[in-house]
């Protein structure tokens, strides 16, 4: 028996791996390098920082080292208004970079060159911070989103771009999505509304740029949950997802939602501890039927993990 | 007890230490891994069932299932039957009884220590390659290259002329695991983005489904059920096509798991029509089995190991069928995200290749502790419990997978989805604690078989002497 003879054994397992190998690993290596990043890609490469998920900066995975994304309608530098509003990235001084800001092959050969050459991203240095911002250019009449370097092109600094956004128009959205890793809400959503259906309720599906630079995509396989890629331009209500998230049967009675009361923290947004313990018992007294309504869901505390989740989801599940 | 041989002189150890270690761990991360399913389970059936705690969280604890069953359940469970079936197969001793113990002890201690973590939160973020980076790094170098050494160098050191099909598949399905930990996990260590990312994940999770936890089960029914009927295997070339076809086919197909996200439309097609090819190696094995039992079908009946061995062969006509065709575009854009994948996941691992492993589990146990089972009725309710169970399992949430996809294509409001499949979400419950309780039955059933089961003469099989209870 040929078979037998273990050396032709071992090479042709070798072999036949190898080829396999090259046309489901290094072929479409070629593909995934030319594609272009879109705004959704380059908005959420930005905003997520240099990874989410167990990294040397987040080792708990609790978004530590993660940028702020800011909304600003003044410039931060002039004062001049800024309509309609535009969305900055911030990174402190030693956050470490995005990976496309890193690594400006994964933008896309177009969206690289008008990054580098208008964008002056390349000029961006780690300890000192930098302001990131998306603008737009026009190559061969299409217009092509890329990311811009404001603190060389405009003069903003971190310090003053986080200043004139306030506390009210920043976003902690890498932080949030960092929460929805930890917390495995990806284990019953999806961020992924198929191509086949789900336009009607779930909206577009994502284009091939829309995750350029983004690790780990996470777009989840397993739906026991709606598709929440665009669920914020459906329900854009903070008190709701405050609720929601807090005992989803507050509002969705037949949810299988757990409750994430754990992530208000210890206190509330005036300091006060929570008493989770009588939360619950006039909650189980309204469910019998004892009380007319459920108790107040206590407002958070503004470096809540929750704040980061619901800032998250409505800032960037658009 | 197995302890005091980590440090002890390899020639002092006696053959079948490893093994048994790897058997009784295995058994452990079984009850673990399926007590966790069981609790999940529950959560899903009834959320305020533990609530408002995070480490209780249904996203902390889901992921810990299953890498428990696959990492600790299924792959332990292969690596005891390498323990003792390759040395057995080549005519010959294992290579490091105590590299095999050490192996077994790192494994424990670094997926205890991996599986902490991820319960934590602690996690990659990428589906089936949860592990953060440097616990992969362990498992690839502390656990899996040594045991792939021990598996290799017995393999050359055998004293018989050829290498006989089980430890092909032995041999060459370490390499690729190893291969496939470490490209799939490339995204974590070399910081990959996007779609790449994407990509590899699924290429990862699909390759160590195809090329390690099917493959490896069913090299393992090749050997066992020669062994147990005395009938020799129906055919070695059909045993060859199968190899040679799970090498060529099933390293392939990673994209048909992405067939709507934005890859490569090629890509996707490739994937699909390799995917149906699945079903060579696929027929190729159920039927050199099935005739392997020629003439001895009373043994599917009157012994307990065949029985679970067949029942895992005949779990995988339906697997593979399903495997085969819900990959086609024609067909995943229904079911793709629903519960029919699930119960398509359990089909494979706790129908199809946990039953083969069981089987070898149990009698590898007797053979290398010389002990015949202590008890047959324990281990009967064990199969039926398991069986019983399982099947309660796949139907429901088959049924719920239906009714989700259903809910997806005509869009119905997701909460009427969720309230459809309640039911179902119970039933699901009800099999898997069924299978959970008959693992604690099998623990104790092994438990006094390494205690008092009767001793077997040497030179004699466990299954050929009569039960005394
Ligand atoms: C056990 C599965 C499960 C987990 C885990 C889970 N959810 Fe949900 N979620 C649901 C279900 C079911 C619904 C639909 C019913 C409802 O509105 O509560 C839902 C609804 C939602 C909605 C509203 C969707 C819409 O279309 O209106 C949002 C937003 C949401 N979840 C976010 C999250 C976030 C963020 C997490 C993680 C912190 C999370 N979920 C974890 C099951 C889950
Ligand atoms: C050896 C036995 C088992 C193995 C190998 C196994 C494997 C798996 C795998 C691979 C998944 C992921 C499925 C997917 O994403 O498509 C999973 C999920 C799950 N398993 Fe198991 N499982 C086993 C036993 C059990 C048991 C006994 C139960 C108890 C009910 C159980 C309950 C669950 C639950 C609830 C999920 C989550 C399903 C979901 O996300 O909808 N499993 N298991």
């Amino acid at each position: 028996m040929a078979f037998q003879n273990y050396r032709w054994g071992t090479a042709g397992i070798g072999g036949m791996f190898g080829l396999s190998m090259t046309i489901t690993l290094f072929f479409p290596s070629f593909d995934f390098r030319s594609a272009e990043s879109t705004w959704v890609g380059l908005d959420k490469s930005m905003s997520n920082g240099r990874t989410i998920g167990f990294s040397y900066e987040d080792p708990t995975v609790t978004g530590q080292g993660k940028p702020l994304t800011v909304i600003l309608n003044k410039d931060p530098k002039t004062g001049a208004t800024i309509d309609p509003p535009v969305r900055a990235y911030v990174y402190r001084p030693g956050t470490p970079f995005a990976s496309p800001l890193n690594h400006p092959d994964n933008l896309g050969p177009t969206v690289k060159r008008l990054s580098i050459d208008k964008g002056k991203i390349d000029q961006a240095v780690k300890a000192q911070g930098a302001v990131f911002t998306i603008n737009h250019a026009d190559v061969n009449g299409e217009e092509w989103a890329y990311a811009e370097n404001a603190s060389v092109t405009r003069g903003w600094t971190v310090d003053a771009a986080l200043s004139t956004a306030g506390d009210a128009n920043t976003k902690y959205v890498g932080r949030g999505k960092s929460i929805y890793i930890h917390e495995g809400c990806w284990w019953c959503h999806t961020l992924l509304p198929e191509h086949t259906q789900d336009w009607q309720v779930f909206g577009t599906p994502p284009y091939l740029g829309d995750f350029n630079g983004e690790m780990p995509t996470a777009f989840g396989s397993d739906r026991k949950a709606p598709d929440i890629l665009h669920v914020a331009s459906r329900n854009s209500s903070r008190e709701w997802m405050m609720m929601h998230f807090f005992n989803p049967r507050l509002v969705q009675p037949n949810s299988i939602m757990p409750r994430f009361d754990y992530l208000w923290g210890r206190v509330d947004v005036n300091g006060n501890p929570i008493d989770f313990s009588t939360w619950r018992k006039e909650y189980t007294a309204y469910r019998k039927g004892e009380r007319p309504y459920p108790p107040e869901v206590p407002e958070y505390a503004r470096n809540a993990e929750i704040r980061a989740l619901i800032d998250w989801v409505l800032t960037s599940l658009k | 007890m197995l302890f005091k041989y980590l440090f002890a002189k390899n020639e002092d150890i006696p053959a079948g230490s490893a093994t048994i270690f790897f058997g009784f761990s295995s058994i452990l991360w079984f009850i673990v891994g399926t007590g966790l399913g069981s609790f999940n389970a529950a959560k899903l059936a009834f959320p305020d069932f533990v609530t408002g705690v995070e480490m209780f969280a249904f996203g902390h604890m889901r992921q810990v299932h299953v890498l428990a069953v696959i990492l600790g359940w299924i792959s332990m469970a292969f690596a005891m039957t390498m323990m003792y079936m390759t040395p057995a197969l080549g005519n010959t001793k294992l290579w490091s009884e105590k590299l095999g113990l050490w192996t077994a002890f790192l494994w424990n201690v670094g997926l205890g220590t991996g599986l902490t973590l991820l319960w934590c939160g602690i996690t990659s973020g990428r589906e089936y390659s949860d592990l953060i980076w440097p616990v992969d790094l362990v498992v690839i170098f502390g656990v899996l290259l040594p045991l792939g050494i021990n598996v290799w160098m017995t393999i050359a050191q055998r004293r018989t002329q050829g290498i006989y099909i089980t430890n092909w598949f032995f041999g060459a399905c370490i390499f690729m695991l190893i291969t496939t930990f470490l490209v799939g996990n490339s995204p974590e260590l070399f910081n990959l983005t996007g779609l790449t990312e994407a990509y590899l994940t699924f290429w990862f999770a699909h390759n160590v489904l195809g090329l390690w936890i099917t493959p490896v089960a069913a090299g393992i029914a090749y050997y066992v059920l020669p062994k147990l009927t005395g009938n020799p295997l129906y055919s070695h070339r059909i045993g060859h096509l199968h190899f040679w076809s799970i090498i060529a086919f099933y390293s392939t197909p990673a994209s048909h798991h992405l067939l709507s996200a934005p890859l490569p439309e090629w890509l996707k097609s490739f994937a699909s029509v390799e995917g149906v090819l699945i079903l060579i190696p696929a027929v190729a094995f159920v039927a050199n089995i099935l005739l392997t039992m020629k003439g001895r079908w009373s043994m599917f009946v009157e012994n307990v190991e065949t029985k679970f061995t067949i029942t895992g062969v005949l779990l995988a006509i339906p697997l593979n069928m399903q495997g085969g065709f819900q990959q086609t575009r024609a067909i995943n854009w229904y079911i793709h995200g629903t519960g029919w994948i699930v119960a398509h996941a359990h089909l494979a691992l706790l129908g199809m290749s946990s039953f083969l492993e069981v089987a070898a589990v149990y009698f590898g146990l007797q053979q290398m502790m010389r002990r015949k089972l202590y008890s047959l009725a324990l281990a009967n309710v064990h199969y039926w419990f398991f069986i019983i169970g399982f099947c309660t399992y796949w139907i429901s949430m088959t049924i719920a997978g239906l009714i989700q996809g259903a809910g997806k294509i005509y869009e119905v409001p997701y909460i009427d989805v969720v309230i459809a499949e309640h039911p179902y979400m119970i039933a699901r419950w009800v099999g898997g604690t069924m299978v959970f309780t008959g693992n604690m039955i099998w623990l104790y059933n092994m438990y006094m078989t390494a205690r008092e089961g009767t001793l077997v003469p040497k030179g004699r099989y466990a299954h050929e002497l009569a039960y005394e209870r």
